[in-house]
């Protein structure tokens, strides 16, 4: 049957037929739908982790036990899951284990551009590299047998444009896998002794790869009709665009193992041709390659090591006509993304913006708390970073700061490495103030549940993480809870426990407004006779609130009737309906 | 010969849909298709793009400067940010709903009223469509996208009945009648 799928559907229904029995993640974008779709099956078990190395080490006992098994993660969340991979290369799986990882070139929706292939190279695990739906079902499907046949975890890169664009997939049915669970002490435990005989292993494995890379045909040859002047070697959505932009005229290697990588097939390849292009997004690792194996080819010279690729970079780079385009004299406004109307985070930033605070961000829906007009945030690092940020800060700047800096993290963050951060301050006591911004689920990535929900991936009821007993236990004595739609109790609280000379967690409790069960109430409206065009509003940053004919207007399409507004106008310009 | 088509609007005006309709009813008549967008900081109001390519093979899965056959754009200056995609000779459908951006709520911007009018004096071809008004006449707001796909049909090479089918195989089943007169009021205006 043929279906259109995004990318990572394709990846989940590849794991899914290549009998994979087990998949433990933790959402991030591009990656998270591969998890989300592979949770739809009935026959099969499937988790949100609360990180990456918890993922990943759990997806490693399945393994072990014998049940084929998959994490999946982005770019980043791999540098969490760094530890265990490391070492898994050098264990070995028992039945096959495929970690998925989806890079964001062009940073969509990322802090930072890193290439994943990096990873491969320093682990010594065999990477693939689909450059479309149809490659990412079948590849995820190969990667179990590469993995079981090479003794090794295998390594499965994504980018954006092919984990969200859908082309048209050929779908197969499911084999299920089993293998026996024995106990083998040299293999699995990875004490000095035994780590040792094993590292011979994995040089030999990646040899056996590199000739497998020479002739299984993953990396192939597409000879073209038209001249030999020069070729294109490339990999993943960059072969679209060459092919886009030169259609069968040139002759193309397309990788599709990029590690390891192939040595007498690129060789016999730029024997073939002029003059070798290497097209490949981010770093030059393919182009590293050919000039370490000695063949001269061109690459981050020509095409760029930032960003995205298009059919557009390369036409540019070979100077190509340009297509003719409209051009407009207006300036256009920017449309960035932001805060939703009723969002409860938008609250407490308004008080910590109006208190004049430093405060310390974190990953999610929250990091829009930076834009204009609340520009709330002073920094945003990674997962985690703003609880431990906090205490290096606190204890730098000592009574310089820590009565007017907090740091804000989102419920989700916060179970994914905030709480070992907390656990720090609480140890080594910094005065701190951590506001975590408990919206009860993963928002930015659309929703997912987490161990602070009380439900699991599937929406079943599950354990619960009970932030306040948990800030206790781990030793911070004033732990307090706030409604961020009520900036009095807000503003009051967080004075409070600044004042205080101790730790302390402030935790901003409300749903995001976009759950289901979260029913909004009747929108407002404003009285124009009452309201005086003072602008209050327009520091909040409501994208419900707009400024019209010199007064304030409420959009009521967007509106939930949070009443955030009502309580900043000094004028009571803010109504109800039936007032 | 690959066709493109952008569809570009708002976060959360409803894109996704008309993008995945379009794509069914083209892999129903046997192209090959690739459909591509951007998730996650779009979903939150930011400017969200969806390219949808279709033909014999179609490689890339996105649309560049001067290569859209057709734009549908759920908002008037998404229009206008988008309209450098189109080919000299291809259509823009746009929808007249005017939906301010944070730059203009906060009054660092202008809301460009006039950008219709200076689309046209440039020589593009616009089809503008109050698709706000005809979905709410049809019965619901959120029928907008169906009011644009609508339109967009009125320029495809297409059986309308293939479009309604696809429609119905689309929406909830207590939605379809809704969504039906919302393509029929795109389509007729």
């Amino acid at each position: 049957m043929k279906e259109l799928m995004i990318g990572n559907k394709a990846i989940a229904r590849g794991l899914y037929e290549a009998g994979c029995a087990v998949i433990s993640s933790y959402p991030g974008t591009p990656s998270t739908e591969i998890t989300e779709e592979f949770a739809k099956y009935d026959d099969v078990y499937c988790e949100w982790a609360p990180n990456e190395k918890v993922a990943m080490e759990a997806a490693f006992g399945s393994a072990l036990r014998g049940k084929r098994s998959a994490c999946c993660m982005k770019h980043v969340g791999l540098n969490v899951a760094a530890d265990p991979l490391f070492t898994m290369s050098y264990t070995g799986v028992n039945a096959g284990m495929v970690i998925c990882v989806a890079d964001d070139p062009g940073m969509h929706s990322s802090q930072n551009e890193q290439d994943s292939r990096h990873y491969a190279i320093a682990a010594k695990i065999p990477m693939l590299e689909p450059s479309d739906s149809q490659e990412a079902l079948s590849y995820a499907k190969l990667a179990y047998e590469l993995s079981e046949t090479y003794d090794t975890p295998v390594l499965l890169k994504m980018c954006t444009r092919v984990a969200h664009s859908q082309s048209i997939v050929e779908v197969g049915e499911r084999a299920e896998v089993v293998k026996p669970y024995e106990k083998n002490p040299q293999k699995y435990i990875m004490a000095p002794a035994n780590a040792i005989k094993r590292h011979p292993f994995v040089e030999e494995r990646t040899a056996k790869l590199t000739e497998y890379a020479e002739t299984s045909g993953i990396n192939r040859v597409e000879e073209g009709d038209g001249s030999r002047d020069f070729g294109i070697i490339t990999s993943s959505t960059s072969y679209q665009y060459v092919k886009e932009a030169f259609g069968d005229s040139v002759a193309v290697l397309k990788l599709g193992m990029v590690n390891p990588l192939p040595v007498r097939l690129i060789k016999d390849f730029a024997e073939k041709v002029g003059k070798v292009y290497v097209i490949e997004e981010l770093d030059p690792i393919i182009e590293n390659h050919c000039k370490t194996i000695g063949v001269d080819v061109v690459g981050k010279d020509k095409f760029s090591i930032l960003g995205e690729f298009s059919q557009k970079s390369i036409e540019a780079a070979f100077e190509m006509a340009d297509k003719t385009v409209f051009a407009l004299d207006t300036d256009i406004p920017v449309r960035p993304p932001m805060m939703c109307a009723g969002c409860p985070h938008r609250g407490m930033y308004y008080v910590l913006a109006k208190n004049k605070l430093t405060v310390l961000g974190d990953i999610g829906c929250y990091t829009l708390g930076a834009m204009p007009p609340l520009n709330a945030l002073d920094m945003t690092l990674c997962m985690g970073a703003s609880v431990s940020g906090l205490h290096g800060y606190n204890k730098a700047g000592g009574d310089e700061t820590e009565n007017k800096t907090v740091c804000v993290i989102g419920d989700s963050t916060f179970m994914h490495s905030g709480v070992t951060g907390l656990i720090n301050i609480a140890y080594n006591q910094s005065n701190s103030t951590v506001i975590i911004l408990d919206n009860s689920i993963t928002g930015m990535t659309g929703h997912q549940q987490n161990p602070t929900t009380g439900y699991s991936i599937k929406g079943d009821p599950a354990g619960k993480v009970d932030l306040e007993s948990l800030c206790h236990s781990i030793g911070i004595n004033s732990v307090r809870v706030v409604d961020p739609y009520n900036l009095e109790e807000c503003d009051r609280v967080v004075k409070e426990e600044l004042a205080k000379n101790e730790p302390s967690v402030i935790i901003s409790r409300r749903p995001c407004v976009l759950l289901k069960y979260v029913k909004p109430k009747k929108p407002l409206h404003v009285n124009p006779d009452k309201c005086k065009s003072c602008k209050r509003c327009m520091k909040f940053g409501c994208p419900a609130i707009s400024f019209r004919d010199n007064h304030a207007v409420v959009d009521p399409t967007l509106c939930i009737g949070c009443g955030v507004c009502a309580q900043l106008c000094a004028f009571d310009a803010f109504e109800s309906e039936g007032e | 010969m690959t066709k493109n088509v952008m569809i570009v609007g708002v976060g959360g005006q409803g894109s996704l849909l008309a993008s995945k309709l379009l794509g069914k009813l083209l892999v129903d008549e046997g192209y090959d298709v690739k459909v591509s967008e951007v998730h996650g900081m779009s979903q939150r109001g930011g400017s969200v793009v969806t390219y949808v390519r279709f033909g014999d093979r179609v490689y890339s899965p996105v649309i560049e400067n001067g290569e859209a056959d057709f734009i549908v754009s759920f908002e008037k200056i998404e229009a206008a940010r988008y309209v450098q995609n189109l080919k000299k000779d291809g259509t823009i459908i746009v929808n007249t709903q005017q939906i301010d951006p944070m730059p203009v709520i906060i009054g660092a911007a202008e809301y460009p009223d006039a950008i219709i009018d200076e689309m046209k004096a440039k020589g593009v071809h616009v089809d503008d469509i109050d698709a706000l008004s005809l979905a709410q006449q049809a019965g619901s707001a959120k029928a907008c996208n169906i009011v644009l796909m609508g339109r967009l049909a009125k320029y495809f090479d297409m059986p309308k009945e293939k479009w309604i089918a696809a429609i119905e195989k689309s929406v909830k089943p207590q939605f379809v009648e809704m969504n039906k007169k919302a393509f029929e009021l795109g389509y007729n205006f």
